[in-house]
């Protein structure tokens, strides 16, 4: 159980049969009044947000989530896979849920899923990953036009901005927080 | 004498003070309460129980007051259990001041000239204080606006009806804090209903109301003064009965400060004032959070 005491920002607590992350919290007190808890929270399944305000004496039940390493399977229509290893349970995710991870995601890949209680709500990459590419445009060599980036398409299907040398087949590093183009991996 | 000791001791801190500002040292303030200190053999830490930590200095200062000192002003340290956020520290740097024979209007006139001057020599650039987006310039003529009128014209409601129905503070903040804070001015909040002033004087010839104001810039409350209440009879009442609500929302009561009540018959009229100095700070600064403003805060400590 949590209390008012408690709330600051990054903490995960559970609001009407949802886990809901705290994104910003602040501490309101006017002219020797009471405490207010002023707090803005983000469903943790379908992103939503949320403004509360609490007073002294409230309390919060935590949100139960468990990270789970779990090998990414197949995708379905709109769904992913994902299996744990050791006890070959699968959990599935819908696509809105996975957000942004779904384009770094390749079959058989090991990710961390994060579990509200038998649901899958989430998944943590890894900061980056390495993925090929798969069709990009040729470098004219001498090109003059100034671009210094070109689309290129990787093996799950994403299109980022890549330098104007990078070519076909080779692999390259993705910072998964921001989706761009990181560096090339040599060799 | 006591009184030509304690302007002695006044006369030697600015002495020190100058002394050290003209070498170019850096005055600093580092928390007075810490988790651990250095370990020595023969030295005890003070852990205060049973004794308090001050919330404010007013106690002490109002004895001063009734010992037939006239104007007397401190910057120290204070602290408040569970306070903390953007906008506070539980242990927070407080100026207050105090004038005999006056009532809270002197402080609104002290407040306008001590927050000109500040700008003025400490921001001489750009003189204005802001907070968060909103400027606020000193120097333009300061808005006023009672409590009761604030309430109705910002949040369409009667402060009486909020304060029964438990939403005065949501109210504050919610409409009456950011209407104040749409203001080029410093604001002068007034007159506030009597049960939100405890140590305040009601205003003559109206009980309901006491003489009380908050001072606020871009939004951001930086100070509250109010004329003082002497009467021990009253002050007593007040305290007995912010103990009784105390204990119905579950708060140990408090002990009370016997020695001022027994010297406050010999106070005059008087007017106090306690501003935030750290949020002064910040407002100078234009700093979004208090944690810019302080040496250490106390999750670094």
């Amino acid at each position: 159980m949590y209390t008012v005491a408690d709330l600051k920002k990054g903490l995960k607590i559970t609001l009407d049969g949802d886990p809901y992350l705290v994104v910003a919290f602040d501490f309101v007190k006017p002219g020797k009044g009471q405490a207010l808890y002023r707090t803005k929270m983000r469903n943790m399944i379908n992103g939503t947000l949320l403004d509360r305000t609490y007073r002294s004496g409230e309390t919060f039940d935590p949100a139960s989530l468990e990270e789970r390493q779990m090998e990414y399977l197949y995708k379905e229509g709109s769904h992913y896979t994902f299996m744990d290893q050791q006890t070959y349970e699968q959990v599935v995710m819908e696509e809105d849920t996975m957000g942004d991870a779904k384009n770094f995601l390749l079959e058989n890949c090991k990710v961390d899923v994060m579990l509200f209680g038998e649901k899958a709500i989430g998944v943590a990459l890894p900061n980056f990953v390495n993925l090929r590419v798969v069709e990009t445009e040729q470098w004219a060599k001498g090109d003059t036009s100034g671009n210094d980036s070109k689309p290129a398409t990787v093996e799950t299907g994403y299109v980022l901005r890549v330098p104007p040398f990078i070519e076909e087949g080779e692999l390259i590093v993705i910072d998964t927080r921001s989706g761009e183009y990181s560096t090339r991996v040599k060799g | 004498m006591k009184s030509d000791a304690l302007w002695l001791r006044a006369h030697i801190i600015r002495a020190i003070r100058d002394f050290f500002w003209k070498r170019g040292f850096l005055e600093v303030e580092t928390p007075l309460l810490i988790p651990a200190n250095a370990p020595e053999e023969h030295i005890n830490p003070v852990t205060p129980l049973p004794w308090q930590l001050q919330t404010s200095p007013e106690i002490c200062m109002k004895r001063l007051l009734c010992k037939g000192h006239q104007r007397l002003f401190q910057i120290s340290h204070c602290w408040r259990a569970q306070e903390r956020g953007s906008r506070h520290l539980s242990e927070f740097t407080m100026l207050e001041w105090y004038r005999a024979d006056s009532d809270y209007r002197s402080l609104m006139s002290d407040c306008e000239g001590l927050l000109q001057h500040v700008a003025a020599v400490c921001i001489p650039d750009n003189p204005v204080y802001r907070n968060k987006t909103e400027i606020v310039d000193p120097f333009k003529s300061w808005m006023s606006i009672s409590v009761q009128e604030a309430f109705l014209r910002f949040g369409q409601r009667e402060v009486s009806d909020c304060l029964r129905e438990g939403l005065y503070e949501e109210i504050l903040t919610a409409n009456v804090e950011p209407a104040l804070a749409a203001f080029d001015s410093p604001v002068i909040l007034m007159d506030y209903p009597a049960e939100l002033a405890s140590l305040a004087r009601t205003k003559p010839g109206n009980p309901e109301l006491a003489e009380r104001f908050e001072l606020y810039l871009g939004g951001l409350e930086l100070a509250n003064g109010f004329s003082e209440l002497n009467d021990p009879l009253e002050q007593r009442r007040r305290f007995e009965e912010a103990n009784r609500l105390r204990l119905e929302n579950g708060n140990a009561p408090l002990t009370l400060p016997e020695p001022f009540l027994r010297d406050l018959s010999d106070m005059p009229p008087s007017a106090g004032i306690a501003l935030g100095v750290d949020r002064l700070v910040m407002l100078a600064a234009g700093a979004d959070s208090i944690d810019e403003v302080v040496a250490f805060t106390p999750e670094e400590l």
